[in-house]
């Protein structure tokens, strides 16, 4: 046990709280920039269980910010690259990977196998659906969310506590990554260890747990402030009769009579309506290129406009397109409203 | 009266302010208080900005003089 003795030494530790720690199992959604930080501290504490979920791969923009990777796993799986690394801090740990993610058919399930969920996800459809599984298996999960140089943390559904749905019950399109908007890799650094730090407080029944309260933090001003929240029962309530709510989050584009080629993932946010609006994920191009017009121009977007980039040019190279078009800025650049 | 209000997040960039000081000549619950700051803001479905006032997130509460309200937009980057 001296692995753990300067954690042991605290009275809120003690054998009897390691013990606890290595009976825990924590899910992190998420492998990211919030997730890197807080699976180190989680495996350095002795946690029994860890569970790392991500269905991306390793991008040399991540590296600033995501401090679990290195140049050479650019191009690999974040989950897998994770446990390779968490593997050698800590070998007394159990690790499970989910190279998914996570939906509403797999939520309840994966999640009913552990004690704790960190949410480190970058999207409100995530965070929805997490919160609404937690509700349904009556876990407790920590929230964190990042938008510039501003954080917010909470617990959530912590002993019956308020969720993520009393704090805001209405979802908003506007979900803006840290891809779009920047962000100081030390911002999911602290926000991710702070999760960490809950997420030990919860498994050992030490201290004060960030529940009911929201954490609002602004690194470059150096201000904090906490927001006392309220559970709204009709909210969980509606919830735990209906099962879960999936949000999603869907826009008009601003010309209606253009037709348009999606290559986002399907779980990608938000989704255009719309009949001349076709979504084929990048992976499928070379199956279906055949449902794209090609006697008209067609946009074809993503998320940022790289992805589309490389879209266009296989859908030109291979298969003879010679109508499409980038849609540079992205998906936010062609939204009406 | 006079309310101090906090902007955070995407709301603070619309605003292109983080606080201001505002004079209000009415009495008004927290939520016709937020309808008012959001007015001619750039900000997408304003129904998610959620507003705390003295650090309590209520919209029922009425404004008092000297009240200081926080209006937060959900965060989605991670």
């Amino acid at each position: 046990m001296s692995r753990y003795d300067r954690q042991i030494k605290l009275t809120e530790v003690g054998l009897e709280g390691q013990q606890k720690l290595r009976n825990a199992k924590v899910l992190l959604v998420g492998v990211g920039g919030l997730g890197c930080p807080a699976a180190m501290y989680l495996v350095g504490a002795g946690v029994g269980k860890i569970g790392l979920m991500d269905h991306d791969k390793v991008d040399m923009s991540n590296l600033h910010r995501q401090v679990l990777f290195q140049e050479s796993d650019v191009g690999r799986s974040k989950a897998t690259v994770a446990l390779e690394r968490l593997e050698k801090q800590n070998s007394e740990v159990e690790y499970e990977v989910y190279e998914e993610p996570l939906t509403i058919e797999n939520a309840e399930n994966i999640i009913n196998q552990y004690d704790v969920v960190l949410d480190g996800t970058d999207n409100f459809e995530t965070k929805y659906l997490i919160n609404d599984s937690c509700i349904l298996t009556d876990k407790p999960w920590v929230f964190a969310s990042i938008y510039k140089n501003e954080g917010q943390l909470s617990v959530f559904n912590f002993k019956n506590g308020p969720t993520y749905r009393c704090v805001f019950p209405k979802s908003t399109r506007q979900n803006i990554s840290c891809e779009a908007t920047g962000v100081l890799g030390v911002l999911p650094g602290i926000l991710g260890t702070l999760q960490a730090a809950e997420v030990l407080k919860i498994i050992l029944g030490a201290g004060e747990v960030l529940s009911g309260k929201l954490k609002l933090i602004n690194m470059m001003q150096a201000s904090e402030q906490t927001i006392n929240i309220n559970k709204r029962p009709e909210e969980v309530e509606k919830i735990r009769k209906n099962g879960i709510a999936p949000v999603y989050i869907d826009c008009d584009l601003k010309n209606k009579e253009q037709w348009y080629l999606d290559v986002r993932e399907v779980f990608e946010q938000p989704k255009p309506k719309g009949k001349k609006v076709l979504s084929i994920p990048m992976g499928d191009l070379t199956l279906r290129y055949q449902e794209i017009p090609n006697n008209q121009e067609v946009f074809v977007f993503c998320q940022s406009g790289k992805r589309s980039k490389n879209a266009i040019e296989i859908l030109k190279n291979e298969f003879g397109f010679h109508n499409l078009k980038n849609v540079e800025g992205g998906i936010e650049t062609i939204i009406d409203g | 009266m006079k309310v101090t209000v906090k902007y955070f997040g995407l709301v603070a960039e619309a605003a292109a302010k983080s606080e201001e000081v505002m004079e209000l000549d009415e009495t008004l619950t927290a939520s016709e208080l937020k309808v008012q700051c959001l007015i001619g803001l750039a900000i997408a479905d304003k129904d998610s900005v959620q507003i705390a006032v003295n650090q309590n997130l209520d919209e029922t509460i009425t404004i008092n003089d000297g009240d200081e309200v926080a209006l937060l937009p959900p965060f989605a980057g991670g």
